[in-house]
């Protein structure tokens, strides 16, 4: 196996109380390698988004992220990374798309100006060269590039999305972090979405960690997922193994939780 | 439908406009279906497709601009207030988001209370402690525990139990859920779901079950109505529906529904962007003509 892109070891999180404190993530470890989907799945609760913001760095207190713990991204600690590597890091390395990403556009400007407003702080770029840039990534999420003079209401709610999705990976980023990206959206949407990430990851290369509840999605997307319970990484294995033949109790309760299209439930 | 004595409610080709002029929209063209005793109809399609609206209708909380409102066979239009109180009783609803439907100042017990002295005047006042306990008890809570705490004090799908409980309080004869899971985690899910089967079958309900997730829609209806911009696109028996869909739309609706079967480096069940497009743009078009695929399979085309 070459080297993981993503290692996370030993990751353990509290949230810091004035009378106890909350272990939301609890001795966590899993890799994820280049140009691979990795799938964390679990309930509302669960640690599953305090772990991807803790990879960002995005963590603020009272969340507390203990001394044992490492996140190496190319071999290099993320938790030591100070102010200007951390600028340096964040969008060139690891990019992020929220669940309710399709609204942090901001309503009064352009696309072109919020593609303009990256580009220019990470590449130094001039407005001709963002433009072309813009108009490249665009195609990419199916948006005809002359619709960047438009402003983020004049596009319906998956066209949002997607926009988001072009500027995170407007710099290349070598990880992508999606927090139960499509989940505001409908079925038809959401499969347009993933599956064009899915062929920009192959033509790319970039890694993926996908964080959704929905299992049934997770194995149609990853390579690899794991099952969170109570901040605790309960199962991980290849998403067919997951599919098909689940190890652990809780696994397995997810799985009926489904109701199957073709009748009863899922399993 | 198989059912041939009157239904409960039915809407019978109605139409909601909203505003006038070029930028009127139709939230709601020419919508058919019926609720019957004991039977749950699915209404299921994309965000902005028109379910809410017709569940607003059902609910007597938007007037449609044509066709009627069929309550028992009788037009509820134009009834007086007795009977439009009557109606108000009779149909109740069941919130999306049960952190939002419950009054943060008061007690479960208070939530429960309030509809049995509004609407059920047959009950004394003496008995309704008792009928409290015995609401929650049916919607699986325990009275004891439940009753006196205040909704931040309970889970998702708890407060969801809660919302059934008060909507089986005022007695009803059709219950409007309208996306009663979505909020909830996914464990919790199919017990609410459970809950709301059960209790269609024990209290002979007519449920209307807003979704936009197909799969529960078999698991909890006996019959199904597909809706994309504003139109009924397809209806019948769900099982029909879902395993022979006859309309564009719902074709894609299925082929889009998460299947742990089916991967997406599988270049054969990729959906093709400008196909998608195509089956929008025809399936918005105003459909006339209707056509039995099957006995209680019906489909919409131009």
């Amino acid at each position: 196996m070459t080297a993981p892109l993503l290692s996370v070891k030993n990751l353990t999180i509290d949230y810091i109380g004035e009378e106890k404190d909350f272990r939301a993530v609890d001795n966590v470890s899993f890799d994820v390698a280049p140009g691979e989907v990795f799938g964390l799945a679990g309930e509302s609760g669960c640690g599953k988004s305090t772990i991807a913001f803790a990879i960002s760095r995005l963590h603020k207190p009272p969340a507390l992220i203990r001394r044992e713990s490492t996140i190496l991204l190319n071999g290099r600690n993320v938790l030591d990374l100070d102010d200007k590597a951390l600028r340096d890091f964040r969008w060139r390395e690891v990019a992020m798309v929220f669940q309710s990403a399709m609204n942090s556009l901001n309503p009064v400007l352009r696309i072109e100006h919020q593609f303009y407003d990256v580009l220019k702080t990470h590449k130094g770029m001039s407005r001709p060269q963002a433009r072309d840039r813009t108009a490249e990534m665009l195609k990419l999420v199916d948006i005809a590039p002359d619709r960047m003079r438009d402003y983020p209401h004049q596009f319906s709610g998956g066209m949002r999305q997607r926009i988001v999705i072009a500027i995170c990976l407007a710099l290349d980023p070598r990880l992508v972090v999606m927090d139960e990206p499509t989940t505001a959206l409908d079925v038809v949407v959401q499969r347009e979405i993933l599956q064009r990430i899915n062929e920009l990851r192959r033509s790319l290369g970039f890694a993926v960690l996908f964080i959704t509840h929905d299992l049934g999605l997770m194995v149609q997307f990853c390579d690899r997922i794991g099952i969170m319970l109570a901040g605790k990484l309960v199962e991980q294995n290849t998403a067919e193994a997951i599919y098909g033949s689940p190890q652990h109790d809780y696994t397995k309760q997810l799985w009926a939780s489904f109701p199957s299209l073709h009748g009863g439930v899922l399993l | 439908m198989t059912v041939q004595q009157t239904p409960i409610l039915a809407l019978d080709r109605v139409t909601k406009t909203f505003g006038h002029g070029t930028g009127a929209v139709r939230a709601a063209r020419s919508i058919s279906f019926s609720l019957h005793a004991g039977r749950a109809l699915a209404l299921v399609g994309e965000s902005g497709s028109g379910k809410t609206t017709c569940a607003r209708m059902a609910m007597r909380e938007y007037l449609p601009t044509e066709g009627e409102i069929l309550f028992k066979g009788q037009p509820v239009e134009g009834t007086n207030a007795a009977e439009a109180a009557h109606y108000r009783r009779a149909v109740q609803m069941i919130f999306q988001d049960p952190f939002a439907s419950l009054n943060p100042a008061h007690t479960i017990a208070y939530h429960l209370k309030r509809p049995l002295m509004l609407h059920r005047p047959d009950i004394k006042r003496s008995e309704i402690d008792a009928t409290v306990r015995a609401l929650l008890q049916q919607v699986k809570l325990d009275p004891d525990l439940v009753a006196p705490k205040y909704p931040h004090e309970l889970s998702g799908g708890q407060r969801q139990r809660v919302n059934i409980a008060r909507a089986l309080a005022a007695k009803p004869e059709v219950i409007v859920a309208d996306e009663p899971t979505s909020m909830l985690d996914v464990s919790v899910r199919l017990g609410v779901l459970n809950l709301l089967s059960e209790m269609k079958q024990e209290m002979k309900l007519g449920l209307l079950y807003i979704t936009h997730d197909i799969a529960t829609a078999r698991y909890v209806a006996e019959d199904i109505a597909v809706m994309y911009s504003g139109q009924i696109v397809e209806w019948g028996n769900v099982g029909k529906v879902i395993d022979n869909p006859a309309h564009p739309y719902t074709k894609l609706l299925l082929s889009a529904v998460p299947d742990p079967d089916v991967r997406f480096d599988d270049p054969s069940v990729r959906l093709r962007p400008e196909d998608v497009e195509d089956i929008r743009r025809q399936s918005a078009m105003t459909q006339d003509r209707i056509v039995e695929v099957d006995s209680d399979h019906f489909v919409r085309a131009a």
